[in-house]
């Protein structure tokens, strides 16, 4: 569904930039994705012996879909709550370059740092790509209602896969286990690849894909980051060197 | 899970071991990035890093999948993933068009080999 353009009165109030945003969340077909994946965590929690409370705690305070797979299969099979945290660690830091690019779009020279902490929290795959995509469309002022409304409509989304999922679990053909679980790769991979802009974007897409096997052998427990800043200043750097001809 | 640690500590190992190590990155975010200005040169360099990281993690779920995907043959994870990828190309980049794709190319395979 369009949004209003940017002069429409409609973005007048911050209320119906935030139901405009919900809206955007309700219509975006990456919540079906989005709905599929977290039917699927919550059958994996229920399968783990979690309660329905805490898979829903979950999703509403970690909400990062590969986050909760290790936290609760790590925590199920036995591993301590440390060594659980620093795994899921070493997964989060892409959320940190994520945050810091999408921030930008959303400030003005008067927004304070703590109106972004909540559109921060919401930052993730699917909010990365879809805040890329809508708030060019959004007046500046709007933005950080718009993305609350955004962030509000995917969690809403999710919990109610995981209520679903963890209702269902019993019932899910074996077939589809793996399916839900080839969502994440096939997720990220065409997310990141929509959200390409330059060279050095694409560069750093299959550079990373490409990297990665190699920095996975020297065991170091954070490969992902290695592979990933080096992937990522080779791009930035053919991107300089290229600008700079 | 829950019976075997209680309710109340398995919400603190929650705190403990999910939403902190999550929510760490993102404030580290909001501190750092959150005065950068949206044309800054160094945002480019940041974002071709917050790809390829996600590349990274796409790659270690492949080559290290987690649960049943793991039961499903390496030939048929890649290509499901790369038929994804063609589909989405192919469809003026419909992510969700390209996401069905490659699930149907995967539940096919499982059903074709057995």
């Amino acid at each position: 569904m369009a949004l209003p353009s940017p002069d429409s009165t409609t973005w007048t109030s911050p209320s119906s930039a935030f139901l405009l945003g919900l809206r955007s969340a309700a219509t975006t077909v990456l919540s079906l994705v989005l709905f599929a994946t977290y039917i699927g965590i919550g059958a994996l929690g229920h399968d783990t012996g979690f309660s329905l409370f805490w898979v829903l705690a979950s999703t509403v305070l970690v909400w990062a879909g590969p986050a909760q797979i290790i936290l609760i299969s790590m925590l199920s099979s036995g591993a301590t709550w440390l060594q659980t945290a620093i795994a899921v660690t070493v997964s989060a830091i892409r959320l940190f370059p994520m945050v810091v690019s999408v921030l930008p779009m959303m400030r003005t020279p008067t927004t304070k740092k703590s109106q972004l902490i909540l559109p921060a929290h919401f930052v993730a795959v699917t909010m990365w790509v879809e805040c890329f995509r809508l708030l060019p469309q959004v007046p500046r002022e709007r933005r950080i209602p718009f993305a609350l409304g955004l962030g509000t409509g995917f969690v809403t989304v999710c919990v109610s896969a995981n209520v679903v999922g963890y209702g269902l679990a019993a019932n899910l053909p074996q077939l589809f286990g793996a399916a839900i679980l080839l969502l994440t790769p096939l997720t990220f991979l065409l997310s990141t690849a929509r959200n390409c802009r330059e060279l050095a974007d694409y560069l750093a897409l299959i550079l990373g894909l490409a990297l990665f096997p190699l920095a996975g052998m020297l065991n170091t427990g954070v490969d992902i980051l290695i592979s990933g800043v080096a992937a990522g200043t080779i791009a930035y750097g053919v991107h300089r060197w290229r600008r700079s001809r | 899970m829950t019976e075997l640690m209680g309710e109340w500590q398995a919400l603190l190992v929650l705190l403990l071991a999910g939403f902190l190590p999550n929510e760490v990155w993102r404030m580290l975010g909001v501190w750092l990035g959150g005065g950068l200005d949206e044309g800054s040169e160094l945002l480019v360099w940041v974002r071709a890093v917050a790809s390829a990281i996600l590349a990274g993690v796409i790659a270690q779920i492949l080559l290290m999948p987690p649960g049943a995907l793991a039961a499903v043959p390496p030939t048929l994870r890649f290509g499901a993933v790369v038929a994804g990828l063609i589909i989405f190309l192919a469809t003026k980049r419909s992510i969700f068009i390209g996401v069905l794709g490659g699930e149907a190319v995967l539940l096919f395979g499982q059903w074709w080999m057995g």
